[in-house]
């Protein structure tokens, strides 16, 4: 190799792929090492988990999830030895702390909740998102520009200056602290972006195979339905991740606009803090089941992920 | 099958004017072409037949019946598009069965149609591969199956042999014009290339700016040419065209260019003084040193069995196909006969050719203005 040849073209060294390689595991040693940590947190006790130093070999135990799933109430040794033999690991658990399980813990419901609107708002952002970026792909739209970026323009602003009120509007309509307003809010927020990115994949989908199908006998939503859906599928998929993590993660209107019922996750994880000391292994067992969903979700579409977020860069 | 008749027909795009005032006829099982430059307007003109345009102002009638408005689905017509369009989340079998998928006809009869029309193309061996792995010439074929599967009344192919490479493109040409000796099917055919609309057409309508500047077979536009542009758009090299002034009287015989006299074909109109035009193909012109016509041989242009001399005269350069063994040197000065039989007269104002004795044999080679 000379110094002479454009370095554009040129094949990296051997030496540069060792120091880019080097760089990038650096680089993902230390974003992981925070998961890793909540991920062993999640395993202590909690005074192994408030250790100074930190301990990182330790003596793993549940207790964590135990007191995720469950409420407790502190009693008096006496009392809890007048009780019959502990039912469960977990009930052995909480008795070794004087307590005893009172019921079943909010997390459940909370994690459900998370579930049915993050899935439900990607799932109708991602509905209306393919409609409506077919739509101006396709079609000649008055003022298409302008209402693209009108569409847009919804995500330039920081939840919180919309809070107070989206928050005196949902009270009015009886929506605070439904699944239902839960599911409009994310999708009103995820459409903008979902728009956006499928007009691009559809853009690139040329037009002549509609029009074949709609000569070959086919009407307009069949030709879609037929033609254009199975090739956008890379583009639903990369979408619908995008949303599914915003909707997912969002805690702002979550915190503001949910309490009971419809809360999610993200706003009950931080009160289990509250309850009967820092209890960290709790948090951790929370906040390491929440990453579940997303991790299952993001591993079976990572293709169609790459490809969302090398979108545009790479020409065919 | 079914002829296709279209009437004055006109399409706008806000203030651009794609095609103006178009009439033709395609008969019945004849091979039509459109020809002309992109942007003429050709290929607008084919998408308002397919029902993928709808038209500003007139008449689009399929076997006699008015379809202007009817949706693409409704009329009955295939389309073999520039980029074939296959689709590549279907299997060969699928993409030809298509069209029939849609009218509802049992799997066993669309299987049986399917197979029927591969062999027909001879692609039977592919029927279970993938299009995206398919040559170009493969996916044409797959293409025209996939068009000729439902044997609807006419067949629309926007250019489909742009994308291939010259090889394949020949052979396709040959393909093409021997499926529709076969099938005999109404066919209308956009190209920009000339060579393709001559090999394989019928009938030709040259456009130009959204206008049918010539409608007639091969043979009658490239002799008989009824506009300028056309002279200039066919053939290669394309017609040379000669200035001189004055008028024409009907019933002349003889003009004066560049001072020479020239004869040409009885002249069948009165044309008001102004500027004219000569109009020779390059192979109706040989080299005569008795000429008044000269010129300096410019450059040569060796094709094996004829070569391209370029002669600079009075007027520009004027070239001339002629025998391969005649050896020149460039700056020899010769003399210049034309073929009088052979050649057309112009009016530079209008660009349309004027009548004369070439036309007598026939009438349909004329210039239909908007």
């Amino acid at each position: 190799m000379s110094l002479t040849t454009a370095h554009s073209v040129v094949a990296p060294s051997a030496n540069a792929k060792l120091i880019a390689g080097t760089i990038i595991v650096a680089y993902a040693l230390i974003s992981i090492v925070p998961l890793l940590w909540i991920f062993a947190t999640s395993f202590k006790t909690p005074p192994d988990s408030i250790a100074y130093p930190p301990k990182v070999v330790f003596q793993p135990s549940i207790e964590g999830y135990c007191n995720l799933f469950t409420t407790r109430t502190r009693q008096t040794p006496e009392y809890i030895n007048s009780l019959g033999p502990a039912t469960g690991f977990c009930d052995e658990t909480v008795r070794k702390r004087n307590m005893v399980i009172a019921g079943p813990s909010n997390f459940l419901p909370r994690f459900v909740n998370s579930l049915i609107i993050a899935f439900g708002s990607t799932f109708c952002a991602v509905f209306l998102g393919t409609l409506s970026a077919y739509g101006f792909s396709r079609f000649k739209v008055p003022l298409a520009d302008d209402l693209l970026f009108f569409i847009l323009s919804t995500r330039m602003m920081p939840p919180i200056a919309v809070a107070i009120p989206i928050y005196l509007m949902y009270r009015e309509l009886g929506l605070s602290d439904t699944a239902l307003g839960m599911i409009l809010l994310y999708t009103a927020v995820n459409v903008s972006l979902a728009v956006w990115l499928l007009k691009g994949f559809i853009d690139e989908i040329p037009r002549e195979y509609e029009e074949a199908a709609m000569i070959d006998g086919y009407t307009r939503l069949q030709a879609f339905w037929r033609t254009v859906l199975p090739q956008a599928t890379t583009g639903i998929a990369a979408t619908a991740i995008f949303c599914l993590i915003f909707a997912w993660n969002e805690y702002a209107f979550a915190a503001l606009l949910t309490s009971g019922t419809a809360q999610t996750a993200p706003p009950f994880i931080p009160t289990i803090i509250g309850e009967g000391g820092q209890d960290w292994p709790a948090v951790a067992a929370g906040t390491t089941i929440f990453l579940v969903p997303i991790l299952v979700f993001t591993i079976l579409l990572r293709k169609q992920l790459l490809r969302g977020i090398t979108f545009g860069a790479v020409r065919k | 099958m079914a002829e296709i008749r279209v009437q004055n027909l006109r399409k706008a795009f806000g203030d651009f004017v794609a095609v103006q005032d178009s009439s033709f006829v395609v008969e019945d099982g004849e091979f039509f072409v459109m020809l002309g430059p992109s942007g003429c307007g050709k290929t607008t003109t084919l998408r308002m037949i397919a029902g993928l345009e709808l038209p500003t102002g007139g008449n689009i009638l399929l076997g006699g019946e008015d379809v202007t408005m009817r949706r693409a689905r409704e009329r009955d017509i295939a389309f073999v598009f520039q980029l074939f369009a296959l689709y590549p989340h279907m299997n060969v079998r699928k993409n030809i069965g298509f069209p029939l998928l849609a009218q509802g006809m049992p799997a066993v009869e669309i299987r049986e149609r399917v197979e029927e029309t591969a062999k027909l193309l001879r692609i039977d061996h592919l029927l279970n591969k993938s299009v995206s792995g398919l040559a170009g010439g493969d996916r044409q074929r797959v293409a025209l199956g996939r068009a000729i599967v439902r044997r609807p009344k006419c067949f629309l192919m926007d250019e489909p042999l742009g994308t291939l490479d010259t090889e394949f493109r020949d052979l396709m040409v040959h393909e093409l014009r021997e499926l529709h000796n076969r099938i005999h099917a109404t066919t209308v055919y956009v190209t920009h290339d000339q060579m393709e609309a001559m090999s394989m057409a019928d009938k030709i309508a040259v456009m130009n700016h959204g206008v049918i500047e010539q409608f007639g077979t091969p043979r009658e536009i490239y002799d008989r040419p009824a506009t300028m542009f056309v002279a200039d758009f066919i053939g290669s090299p394309p017609m040379n065209f000669l200035r001189f002034g004055g008028g024409l009287a009907k019933g002349a015989k003889e003009i004066v260019v560049q001072g020479a006299k020239v004869a040409v074909p009885e002249v069948r109109e009165d044309i008001a003084p102004s500027d004219m035009a000569l109009g020779i193909r390059p192979e109706h012109i040989r080299f005569d040193d008795a000429s008044k016509l000269r010129g300096a041989i410019y450059g040569t242009e060796y094709l094996g069995t004829t070569q391209i001399v370029a002669v600079e005269t009075a007027d520009g350069i004027i070239k001339a196909r002629v025998p391969a063994e005649i050896r020149l040197a460039a700056g020899d000065h010769v003399g210049l006969s034309l073929n009088s039989a052979r050649l057309s007269l112009f009016d530079k104002g209008s660009g349309r050719a004027v009548r004369t004795a070439v036309h007598d044999s026939a009438s349909q080679g004329r210039a239909q203005h908007g």
